[in-house]
């Protein structure tokens, strides 16, 4: 029986992997002493930008949505940029603007707070569509197109959008195709009673924040974001994967089926989240686990009525059995 | 003891959809046949039914369906006086079904509903046994499985469910083709029918009155089918299929009159033959409408007046082989008493016709020629040959030939008679079929009630009975093209039997075709064919005995065939799965079922959680199996070896 109980062991015991879990762990643990008794949004967080992806953070004001944003800018070592989105915000204040140059004649491309490895769109739900487009075209895009001339944005290049629930007043909610560009969608939530304790009681998170040194070293990132594409996916995995995405384009439960780029989004997260967890294959735990911050804004509710993307996931995974 | 929650149905909405869609199906056909009240109130309860499951309303308490329940049976019983019997068994049953599903909350109840649902559809075969009916009940089988399937399992879509019913009513075939071929038939119906289930038989009656004939003609349902053998059918104008000979007139009605039954011919069959095959449909009579004159034939009647009887009322489709002499002379020695009939009148009534009789008796020197006087006479009166003739004055043959002069053929027929009686001739009425329209697809001669027909015979000394029909003096096409071309344009004839419509002509050739088949060897499949049948396979005089042992057999070999089949899929699950499902049901006899989702590791880790004491060779085979399943090197033996032991190993208490 000896073999079974170090399993979780295996991974690290082999050399030439060592180092991403380690790191890992590391991000984690850190992430943790910030942001308080949210473990498990903040493993998706990191999953999200291990995927390469971007991340909105959909909640209430006052939750930790910011902070969770800059503790992973700070975490991961990466240039940060905030952009606070407002009802007047043009374009331009997003991507740059060309000025003319008295001095030699021309114009001059100024880059916007855009070029960044890592911007903050915060309450990106309160600027215009028009607004909204610039970014989300930049997202897609990684460059951005000014004066006849592309300008390639950053590498790694990711945006954390975070956006108040679309029933408060003031919004301009976004479009689901402009949600499907993000490659998961989570919430935070009120902390629980112990953890809200010990925010109250310990130190600003902002002084926290600012004392947090760099965890990652230059390279780290990089090593992580390779570790990430190396992790493991059985034949077995596929099929429970397509599963999933032929209920969820079949069944009556869901007006509009997972695409295939959430296809694809489900299985890059599933890998992160695999890799955050120490191990160097995807298991349908990892999947079930990502699911519901992955499919939730892509999923529509069908006949059954208004439910929560919560409650849409756990039917999608409840539907599809594992032999 | 906590009692259940009795408002709260515990079957989820797609399954109550499932069930009342089965109901549902299963009683739509009977709409045909049950009171027109019953039906709508299975209609209503339905809907009432569907809609509540739409709303997730709870049902309606015990005492409105007890007041639902005695509203019904009083329907019934204002229908049909009483409860006994097919009709009201059946309306009873289908309001009861309706019912049932308002109190529908659990599996169970549901089982029930679709029992009924099955009972239902067979119930309809006892009303009609035709293709469309098998269709329909096979319809409701697959709503019926689905809904069963429904009760099993998850929500599933509708497509893919009916998909996996269909595949299991394919699986049900083989044995339901042994048990059709095999199971031991006895002669005549399985059991005794209520008297009721015959009354709806159509054709010709043991009556003819103005009209009767006329109102046979609107429909277009099959009388019977006959499949000459080698042979071409004779022409139509010789195709008189012989019913019941009417030598009685009461003044407004023919009847019959005594016949002597003989078991032989009362002729000596002469000239060339027609042999053929005929499939008479139930009519709940016992005359065979054998084309004229067939020969001596075992089992059956012969009467001195040539018809040809069965011995007991035709109350299911039968098939007779029958030889058929039409240029036979009959009646060369015919008995005084036959004759005198055939010259009686009533006292009084009809005086035209009775001075046209005497005219045509003092004028003709020849008795023999006679009826050719009269035919001639019926020519220059111009008669006119409709459906829809006018109102009768007092004497209806003398209104008909004097005044109205519209008629069909029974008009023509009678007063044909009539006045050949006036005029001293013997003569006597004959009804039954004529015509009949060849189906190019299978060469089976169809014959309908619309070729329902009535002409003369007459008695001439040296001659016998001659055959003379009136009707061909004003349209004679009656006889070469049938009823369409002698009636020109009129509307009332059904619309099958029109000329004009090529296109549905040849439709209902092909489907007139498939039905013959499904007639004769579905529906005609009794004691006879099964011997046949039997008898091709080498088994000559098989008892009932044989026949079980045989069923018997054959059904163990299509079980075992399919459970081979079974068998052989299972197989193909590969030993990793089959050692971890081994495991689940291990775990799961101890309390803790694995959920159909949940991941080897998520499982196992609950497990443990919940029995400490099992936490390490619980999550040993979990994450045994994750390793191999899903892990870098899924044939690390070393690893497989280990899982499979530790499997077999596991044994919890």
């Amino acid at each position: 029986m000896l073999l079974w109980n170090h399993y979780p062991l295996i991974w690290t015991l082999k050399k030439a992997h060592a180092m991403p879990i380690h790191i890992a762990q590391r991000l984690i643990d850190s992430a943790c002493q910030v942001i308080l008794g949210k473990e498990h949004a903040v493993r998706l967080a990191l999953s999200c930008l291990l995927a390469r992806g971007h991340l909105l953070i959909e909640d209430l004001p006052g939750v930790g949505k910011t902070t969770l944003a800059h503790l992973l800018a700070r975490l991961l070592g990466l240039q940060f940029q905030r952009i606070q989105f407002t009802s007047d915000l043009l374009p331009a204040d997003i991507l740059g603007v060309s000025v003319f140059d008295q001095r030699d004649g021309q114009f001059r491309f100024h880059p916007g707070p855009i070029f960044a490895q890592l911007v903050l769109a915060d309450e990106i739900n309160r600027a215009t569509p028009k607004a909204q487009s610039a970014l989300l075209e930049a997202m897609e895009e990684r460059q951005i197109s000014a004066e006849g001339q592309t300008w390639p944005l950053p590498s790694p290049f990711f945006v954390i959008a975070t956006q108040n629930p679309s029933e408060q007043i003031g919004t301009f909610p976004l479009p689901e195709s402009q949600l499907d560009r993000f490659l998961m969608c989570i919430s935070l939530g009120y902390p629980s009673p112990e953890a809200e304790r010990a925010l109250l009681a310990g130190d600003d998170r902002r002084d926290l924040l600012a004392r947090l040194p760099a965890e990652l070293q230059p390279g780290e990132l990089d090593t992580l974001l390779a570790a990430v594409r190396a992790i493991h996916v059985a034949p077995r995995l596929l099929d429970y994967l397509q599963a999933l995405l032929t209920h969820s384009r079949e069944s009556a439960d869901f007006s509009s089926g997972l695409s295939p780029r959430a296809g694809l989004a489900l299985l890059a997260a599933s890998r992160a989240w695999a890799l955050l967890a120490g191990r160097d294959h995807v298991l349908p735990e990892d999947v079930q686990a990502v699911l519901p911050a992955v499919a939730g804004h892509r999923l529509r509710t069908g006949s059954s009525g208004a439910l929560s993307a919560e409650q849409l996931s756990r039917r999608l995974l409840e539907a599809v059995p594992l032999p | 003891m906590v009692r259940p929650d009795m408002t709260k149905p515990s079957l989820r909405p797609d399954q109550t959809g499932w069930l009342i869609a089965a109901a549902g199906l299963s009683l739509a056909p009977h709409a045909s046949h049950l009171p027109l009240a019953i039906s709508a109130l299975c209609l209503l309860l339905l809907l009432w039914r569907g809609l509540l499951n739409h709303r997730g309303a709870p049902l309606p308490s015990r005492s409105l369906l007890l007041l639902i329940v005695a509203v019904m049976a009083s329907l019934v019983l204002l229908e049909f006086r009483h409860f006994f019997g097919k009709d009201p068994g059946i309306a009873l049953l289908a309001g009861l079904l309706s019912l049932k599903l308002l109190e529908t909350r659990s599996p169970r109840d549901g089982r029930a509903v679709l029992l009924l649902s099955f009972f239902m559809q067979l119930g309809q075969f006892l009303y009609q046994q035709h293709m469309g009916i098998a269709a329909l009940a096979l319809m409701g089988t697959l709503a019926a499985v689905g809904a069963m399937l429904a009760l099993q399992g998850r929500p599933e879509p509708v497509g893919q469910r009916i998909r996996v019913a269909g595949t299991l009513v394919l699986q049900g075939l083989p044995l339901m083709v042994v048990l059709f071929v095999l199971f031991p038939r006895v002669p005549g119906p399985l059991w005794g029918l209520p008297a009721d289930a015959f009354n709806r038989s159509t054709g010709l009656s043991d009556t003819m009155t103005p009209g009767d004939i006329a109102h046979l003609s609107e429909s277009g349902a099959i009388a019977f089918r006959a499949a000459f053998q080698g042979a071409s059918p004779p022409p139509p104008a010789e195709r008189y299929w012989r019913g019941p000979v009417l030598s009685r007139f009461d003044g407004r009605s023919w009847h019959q009159g005594p016949t002597t039954r003989l078991s032989k011919p009362a002729y000596t069959p002469q000239g060339p033959a027609h042999s053929y095959i005929l499939t008479l449909e139930p009519h709940n009579q016992r005359w065979l409408l054998a084309l004229d004159f067939p020969a001596s034939a075992p089992e059956r009647i012969h009467t001195d007046n040539f018809q040809l009887l069965a011995r007991e009322p035709v109350r299911e489709r039968v098939r007779l082989a029958l030889v058929s002499y039409p240029q036979t002379p009959v009646g060369l020695q015919e008995r005084t008493v036959t004759l005198s009939e055939a010259l009686t009148l009533p006292p009084t009534g009809n005086p035209r016709t009775r001075a046209l009789g005497e005219r045509l008796r003092t004028q003709v020197t020849r008795p023999e020629d006679i009826p050719d006087h009269l035919i001639t006479f019926f020519r220059q009166s111009r008669l006119t040959y409709t459906l829809s003739p006018q109102a009768l004055g007092e004497d209806d043959v003398d209104s008909f030939l004097f005044d109205t002069r519209q008629g069909f053929c029974e008009h023509f027929a009678g007063a044909f008679v009539f006045a050949l009686r006036a005029a001293g001739v013997p003569a006597r009425v004959v009804t039954g079929y004529q015509g009949g329209e060849l189906n190019p697809v299978d060469g089976t001669l169809v014959v309908r009630q619309s070729d329902a027909h009535a002409w003369t015979e007459v008695w001439l000394e040296g001659r016998g009975w001659v055959r003379i029909d009136p009707t061909a003096a004003a349209a004679p096409r009656r006889l070469e093209d049938g009823l369409a071309a002698a009636l020109g344009g009129e509307g009332r004839i059904p619309l099958l039997a029109r000329g004009d419509l090529v296109w549905l002509k040849a439709l209902r050739n092909q489907f007139d075709a498939l039905n013959n088949r499904w007639n004769q060897w579905v529906l005609g499949y009794n004691q006879g064919r099964q011997q046949e049948m039997m008898a091709w396979l080498g088994l000559h005089q098989a008892g009932w005995q044989e026949l079980a042992a045989l069923m018997s057999g054959a059904l163990g070999l299509v079980m075992a065939v399919l459970a081979g089949w079974i068998l052989r899929n299972r197989h193909k699950i590969d030993p990793i799965d089959r050692s971890w499902l081994t495991f689940c049901r291990r775990l799961s006899a101890l309390g803790f079922p694995r959920q159909s989702w949940e991941g080897p590791i998520e499982y196992t880790r609950r497990v443990s959680t919940l029995r400490a004491d099992l936490a390490d060779p619980v999550l040993a085979i979990g994450t045994g199996y994750a390793l191999l399943r899903y892990g870098q090197n899924p044939a690390d033996h070393a690893l497989l070896h280990r899982f499979h032991q530790s499997v077999k190993r596991f044994r919890p208490r």
